[in-house]
């Protein structure tokens, strides 16, 4: 955008002294720089590498691997576990926000005969956590939550953690703290199989693109659309509270393509046989939980648990993936694992 | 008795009707002489006594005649009007409020369905069933009864094409339902918003204007005919004028045609003023007693089931919205089942106020009775959402014996039972206002010919005398 202008600025006063360049340059810094910034504020994504790289490099050139900015595990209770367990009777709760729209990972199967359980990949791990600090896997009280209103909820204290295919960004280490990664993913176009798109590039011009409000999906789209890596005819202007919801939009022809996380993007084209994921990921994205910033204890029991969940090969991880997303993903966890975890974060 | 052809017909027409215009010359002759002769003539006659008579004899039946035809004009209008809000305007208003709940019903019913959380009961479908059924029907009618160009049919077709596409989308979440997908969920999201967002404004919207155009009815129907009071009393007050001039001319008291033409413009006037009062005043206790309760007791109706398509969204969003009002965060479904209830409770107050029999109030108390059995039951349930008891709660709202969903059926049921009540009072009462006015323009308009011609008879009885 900032060359457009220039090259608009060039051709405008193409000719005219040096002077009238250095003037017009000094106007155009002047005038992006507060938007780009005050832009990489709001979009709440890491995924615009181009602006959320401008942002960092205001702030402290400090967060380049997002994923590895979490404290050391540790069991040790703390003010947050303490209050916690200081609830009393029904109230002794884990309150955690899912997602009852995703297949697989947080869903009501309505099939199940008449109960309301929520079940998958992130609700597993959900009853893990709460084995670990309550001693009961179903002393959870499960809020759902938009896509748009996880961090709200976590600053709030509405919830004591976030577990829903939550990706670990920049932007939302300023808001949240995260914990290690437990999922390794990627944005993916999804899109009917008799659509022309090939997957996230130039096929996308004049397309209507749908995608979660306040999602990094969105934000990535925002920012390539801006650097102009996205064709700048591809309408992003379709935000939906549940990525679940793009697939509606899809199959009712109101969009042409959806993009989101690899993982759901299958769970939606598991739901659809006409569709398919087109092309590769693009980005390579880490999910992890979502805890108040401030809650230390918390976040470092949360990461000894994951430790302790990735090595239990019985009811851990590998038997959570192999129960719930080898339908979807495929038989081989391997491209979703996460890579050993580092603990960068001074607490 | 003398008749008319027997007068001399030199000074002017013989009809007396046509004699106090000097219209006729300049129509049938252009010519200025032709018009100067009949105005000098005119002159000339106003000056002889047997003059004067014709043109007195033609101003008394001009003023019966003209007091006889607005009569029947202004009494037309006004029965018209009530024929209107009996037959068309209170008919389509309560229509149009029936369109609205069947639909606010169907959403609740396909919502409480995907509540369940296993597939949709037979009671749920069936219902929902019924309600779209009633919405279609309901459209139909209230298309056939608006003006193409009317603002309400506009609103009608926008309505008749939006129902198709919100059934597609619950087929569609049915479907997915079935096989267990997600999916289907997202799709009933869907069907909800455009329920809610688009559909449920527009119902109201029409609602609203059906009810504007009663109410305009109604302003039609009851102002009284002042135009028709004046001429009736300017016509008595003018024959009263002609009996007592020929009285103090020739001391006889009665002159039959004269006396004739009173009692006719009387008893029209007479009729006019008890007949309209007294339909007045029965349309007036339609409107205070049968529409005032009506509209009560939709909006009543209308709030019940705002709250429980809150309350079971609370439920179906899990504390996904939230709304702060004076720094406390509440759930945002859950503060508007509140509001709602509030409605409720002060609709039911109202109605309870307005009921003016046994009948009537019976209901209405029961369904507070039931409200307030919801709202305790509202309260538990939603104290196991606090706690976390997902499970307990959604059997303490959707779930048979003992939940909020029976006791809404309940408010919903006798708030039926209470509009059915009103609807025959106000049928009674605005039938009776109607009645009231049957036979008043023909009547009027045939006295008033009776009433012109007597005129004229007692006015050609004198003037024989000039012979």
């Amino acid at each position: 955008m900032r060359a457009r202008r220039l090259r608009a600025v060039l051709r405008g006063w193409g000719g005219v002294g040096a002077m009238a360049v250095v003037c017009a340059l000094v106007a155009v810094f002047a005038l992006l720089l507060p938007v780009v910034g005050s832009h990489s504020g709001q979009s709440g994504g890491t995924g615009g590498r181009g602006t959320a790289r401008i942002s960092q490099a205001r702030a402290d050139a400090e967060c380049t691997d997002p994923e590895k900015q979490t404290l050391s595990p540790s069991g040790a209770d703390g003010p947050t576990i303490e209050a916690i367990r200081n609830r009393t009777g029904e109230k002794r709760k884990l309150i955690v926000g899912v997602d009852q729209n995703s297949y697989r990972w947080g869903y009501r199967d309505p099939n199940s005969g008449g109960t309301a359980e929520l079940e998958g990949f992130d609700i597993d791990l959900v009853h893990r956590i709460a084995q670990d600090i309550l001693g009961d896997p179903d002393a959870v009280q499960f809020k759902a939550i938009p896509t748009d209103q996880r961090i709200p909820a976590i600053q709030a204290g509405r919830v004591d953690m976030v577990v829903r295919t939550m990706t670990i960004s920049c932007d939302r280490l300023e808001k949240v703290a995260f914990s290690a990664p437990y999922f390794r993913t990627g944005q993916q176009v999804l899109a009917p199989k008799s659509s022309p798109i090939t997957g996230y590039d130039g096929s996308l011009a004049d397309k209507k693109i749908c995608t979660a409000a306040g999602s990094t999906a969105y934000a990535q789209l925002k920012a390539d659309k801006d650097r102009g890596k996205l064709p700048a005819s591809t309408d992003i202007g379709t935000t939906v509270p549940n990525q679940l919801d793009c697939l509606v939009r899809l199959q009712l022809g109101e969009v042409d393509a959806v993009v989101t996380d690899g993982a759901l993007a299958a769970s939606q084209a598991a739901q659809d046989p006409t569709v398919q994921l087109k092309g590769d990921a693009f980005t390579t994205d880490y999910y992890g939980v979502a805890m108040k910033k401030d809650a230390d204890d918390l976040v470092r029991r949360v990461n000894r648990i994951l430790v302790d969940y990735r090595k239990d090969t019985a009811k851990g991880w590998q038997y959570s993936y192999r129960k719930w997303l080898s339908a979807t993903l495929g038989d081989d966890p391997v491209k979703s694992e996460p890579p050993a975890p580092e603990y960068l974060r001074k607490g | 008795m003398p008749t008319l052809p027997t007068v001399p017909p030199q000074p002017g027409p013989p009809d007396p009707g046509r004699l106090p215009s000097p219209a006729p010359p300049p129509a049938a002759a252009p010519r200025r002489t032709a018009f100067a002769e009949g105005v000098d003539r005119l002159r000339a006659a106003a000056t002889t006594e047997p003059g004067r008579l014709r043109v007195i004899g033609a101003l008394l039946a001009l003023l019966v005649v003209a007091f006889g035809a607005v009569t029947a004009w202004q009494t037309t209008d006004r029965a018209a009007a009530a024929d209107d809000v009996l037959h068309s305007s209170q008919p389509l208003s309560s229509d149009a409020a029936d369109i609205y709940r069947s639909l606010a019903d169907a959403n609740t019913a396909a919502s409480s369905g995907f509540l369940a959380g296993g597939q949709e009961t037979r009671a749920s479908r069936v219902r929902y069933e019924k309600d779209i059924r009633t919405a279609a029907a309901k459209l139909v009618t209230a298309a056939a009864n608006s003006d193409p160009d009317s603002p309400s049919a506009a609103t009608i077709t926008e309505l008749n094409r939006l129902l198709p596409e919100y059934k597609g989308l619950v087929e569609r979440a049915r479907t997915y339902n079935r096989q267990g997908f997600p999916v289907g969920g997202a799709y009933l999201r869907y069907a909800n918003e455009k329920m809610q967002k688009k559909m449920l404004p527009k119902a109201e919207e029409l609602y609203v204007k059906e009810n504007q155009r009663l109410r305009a009815d109604y302003a039609d129907a009851t102002p009284y005919p002042w135009a028709a009071i004046a001429l009736g009393v300017l016509a008595l007050g003018a024959l009263a004028w002609a009996q007592r001039r020929t009285y103090l001319r020739t001391n006889r008291v009665l002159n039959h045609g004269l006396v004739a033409a009173t009692v006719a413009a009387a008893v029209v006037l007479l009729w006019l003023v008890v007949g309209h009062t007294v339909a007045r005043s029965d349309l007036n206790d339609s409107y205070d007693h049968g529409v005032r309760s009506l509209n009560v007791l939709h909006d009543a109706r209308i709030a019940s089931l705002k709250a429980r398509g809150n309350e079971n969204l609370t439920l179906v969003a899990r504390g996904a919205e939230t709304v702060e009002v004076g720094g406390e965060t509440f759930d945002a479904y859950d503060y508007d089942f509140r509001k709602d209830m509030e409605t409720l409770g002060k609709g039911l107050t109202q109605a309870g106020e307005l009921a003016d029999d046994a009948t009537g109030e019976k209901p209405v108390t029961a369904a507070v009775g039931n409200m307030t059995e919801w709202k305790k039951r509202h309260a538990s349930a939603r104290q196991e959402d606090e706690y976390g008891n997902y499970q307990q709660a959604l059997e303490k709202v959707i779930g048979g014996k003992g939940a909020t969903g029976e006791c809404f059926d309940n408010v919903d049921a006798n708030l039926a039972d209470a509009l059915a009540h009103e609807q025959t009072e106000f049928q009674q009462a605005a039938g009776d206002g109607r009645d009231a006015m049957t036979g008043l323009p023909a009547g009027a308009a045939v006295l008033a010919v009776l009433g012109a011609v007597g005129a004229v008879l007692g006015i050609g009885r004198r003037l024989s005398e000039y012979r």
